[in-house]
């Protein structure tokens, strides 16, 4: 009775889709980079510091606007990095990943302790405002209404990515990096450029993904704030078989399972210690992982560096 | 331009590059860095000066060094077996905990009442719990890798937050430790089965040899049996060891046993030889820095403890050197990642050397 009251309601329906906002950035970045035969696992890093640059820019005066842009700036640096070491020098992406991840996060926080040796209470922002001049929509209006422009960009980015990949010869060329890349530079394609462009579009995306938690969701910058999320991003985009549309249905799956999460910890006849509900977000994505593993689809050329004429 | 200059792979790995990859790394994030430090408006040579005295000047800075390099040593190692099979068990984080869990579950939850054994026989089995502990924690992702394929990288990362859920709810429950007033800690270990110090009144305990002890056994293993054979073979190439008729899951299954229990062991020494209970903080990311420790070291067993001792000095230096001055000591975490990455690359470098193209 209680969980059918639950989803009767319009705020739960808002968390979810709160909850699905970075996500659904974070998993368009990581699918980008892998359709192009790049693994990303900088991606925890990169949302670490797209959410303190973003918050960053607009605590010193920026508007909210330009701190995203900024956010997908810095995330698209750390990208290059990453491209620069996994491309142009063919080294383990794994490794490589990690390391931009540890760098990403460690630069993050040294910066966030010099611009801020004495605070206690972490300095606040004016965040994006919820756009309830779209509560007059029917069925649909109260839930958008609770959402800041950022989702809007999210939901608006799956489509656009999806005409990228599919509609377009760039996006074929980079479908074609991705699956195999001696054939892309027989038809006189630049898998290097090809490569490093997706890395640094998907790492801006990711970016993005981080500062909204410091523009959208929160007002401050906290550590540990991303708390394993572009993780959760690196298996989502294997349980949306690396397809734009799939992984907002993933994405939007995973946060109602969040959200549902949440509320079962805060009603009244929790019986379960807290933290085993804390818990469900990192055991479904392991258990997504298990699920699709027979049916993955990877592209071919992931994780395989591409040196011209080495076999 | 991209094109202009290319690798080209060398006919022999360099010697000399190899031996001077690590330096090279070191000197080159030593460079990095010392750009942050003076963005923090401090100066350079006396900020990497006090670093290194927080971390070698005195008996008291080494012995905090080598506290740190204990679970370093042991992580490390975790990784350096598991990265040579090409198991990439981003997990010792975890299996830290679980191990840290399971030795205060056979050491302390019984405070030699219940269990009325012998001390060694309690020694030897809390020892075994951890390592078990370990061990099967990473056993899971590493079936699924073998038996599904799924990426153990993800699998094993999505564990450690698991792992660190799974401790605070033993902390706040059965092993909540009734005296600590609700500060989040377990009980502690029986006092008889705690390590011995290394040096008089320091931390430094005898921990460190268990672990320096454990990196000749894994170069043994690695270097004198069939497993570290098949282990190598396997990581080299699993196409082939299958190929040749080499049980490829069953070494996976090895290694991973192996390199969790390993990370398993560095929670119970932690605890019996510096901490005495578990905490939620006990680890600073210990599991991570393994990682790193492993490519310093270029995943060779004794070299492990080397790039631990580094490792170590580089975050003992840090706090020390930040409560002198205006640097805050995330600075350590940045050289600890930028020394990872150039390690990286310059081990590239003694495999390959740059052309330029068409002067061949």
């Amino acid at each position: 009775m209680e969980t059918l009251d639950l989803l009767g309601s319009a705020a739960f329906w808002v968390a979810m889709l709160r909850i699905a906002t970075p996500l659904i950035l974070g998993t368009l970045g990581v699918l980008l980079c892998e359709r192009a035969g790049v693994l990303n696992l900088g991606i925890e890093g990169i949302m670490v510091a797209g959410a303190f640059s973003g918050w960053l820019a607009v605590y010193l005066g920026a508007p909210l606007p330009v701190g995203v842009l900024v956010a997908a700036i810095v995330g698209g640096l750390f990208g290059l990095l990453h491209a620069v070491l996994t491309v142009m020098l063919g080294l383990s992406q794994h490794v490589s990943g990690l390391g931009v991840t540890m760098l990403a996060s460690s630069l993050s926080y040294f910066a966030y302790r010099v611009s801020f040796p004495k605070v206690d209470t972490p300095p606040t922002i004016t965040p994006f405002a919820e756009m309830h001049w779209l509560d007059g929509i029917p069925i649909i209006g109260p839930v958008l209404g609770g959402q800041t422009p950022m989702t809007l960009f999210a939901l608006l980015a799956v489509p656009a990515i999806a005409w990228l990949l599919y509609r377009t010869p760039v996006g074929l060329a980079l479908r074609m990096v991705g699956e195999n890349p001696a054939a892309a530079e027989g038809q006189g394609l630049s898998v290097t450029r090809l490569r490093i462009g997706a890395i640094v579009a998907g790492s801006a995306l990711m970016g993005i993904a981080g500062s909204f938690l410091t523009l959208s969701a929160f007002n401050a910058f906290f550590f540990n704030m991303i708390n394993g999320r572009g993780w959760i991003c690196v298996a989502l985009v294997v349980f949306a078989s690396w397809q734009p549309g799939k992984a907002l249905a993933g994405a939007l799956l995973f946060a109602f399972f969040d959200a549902l999460q949440l509320r079962l910890q805060q009603s009244t006849g929790a019986s379960l210690p807290y933290q085993v509900y804390l818990m469900i977000p990192y055991i479904l994505s392991i258990l997504a992982l298990v699920v699709m593993a027979r049916r993955a689809a990877y592209p071919q050329a992931l994780m395989k560096p591409y040196r011209k004429g080495e076999r | 331009m991209i094109g202009a200059w290319r690798l080209e792979r060398r006919t022999e790995p360099s010697r000399t590059a190899t031996a001077l990859a690590p330096l090279a790394a070191i000197a080159f994030t030593l460079l990095v860095c010392a750009a942050l430090v003076a963005w923090a408006g401090a100066p350079v040579g006396q900020t990497y000066a006090l670093l290194f005295d927080g971390a070698f000047g005195s008996r008291f800075a080494i012995s905090e060094t080598l506290t740190r390099a204990t679970p370093l040593i042991l992580t490390g190692l975790a990784c350096a077996v598991a990265f040579r099979a090409r198991l990439f068990n981003i997990g010792a984080e975890g299996q830290l905990y679980l191990g840290a869990l399971a030795a205060v579950a056979v050491g302390g939850m019984h405070g030699g009442e219940a269990l009325d054994w012998p001390m060694p026989v309690l020694f030897a089995a809390m020892m075994a719990a951890a390592a078990l502990a370990g061990a099967v924690w990473l056993l899971i992702p590493a079936l699924m890798k073998a038996k599904l394929g799924v990426d153990e990288v993800v699998t094993t990362l999505l564990g450690n937050f698991i792992v660190l859920l799974i401790v605070s709810m033993m902390l706040d429950g059965p092993m909540k430790d009734p005296m600590a007033m609700g500060w989040p800690q377990s009980v502690a270990l029986a006092s008889d089965l705690e390590l011995g110090k290394l040096i008089e009144r320091t931390r430094a305990h005898t921990g460190l040899l268990w672990a320096a002890g454990l990196a000749v056994i894994v170069w043994l293993v690695n270097r004198y049996t069939v497993f570290g054979f098949r282990m190598r073979a396997v990581g080299a190439n699993a196409h082939a060891s299958k190929f040749l008729g080499l049980p490829v899951t069953r070494v996976m299954v090895g290694t991973a046993l192996l390199s969790g229990a390993l990370a398993g062991l560095a929670g119970a020494i932690e605890v019996a030889g510096r901490t005495s209970y578990v905490t939620l903080d006990m680890s600073p990311g210990y599991g991570y820095s393994g990682v790193v420790v492993a490519m310093l070291a270029a995943l060779h067993p004794l070299g492990v403890v080397a790039a631990a001792v580094f490792v170590a000095g580089v975050l003992v230096g840090a706090d020390s050197m930040s409560r002198a001055i205006a640097v805050p000591n995330y600075i350590a975490d940045v050289i600890v990642a930028t020394a990872l990455l150039s390690m990286l690359v310059a081990m590239l470098f003694s495999q390959y050397r740059l052309r330029r193209m068409g002067a061949a």
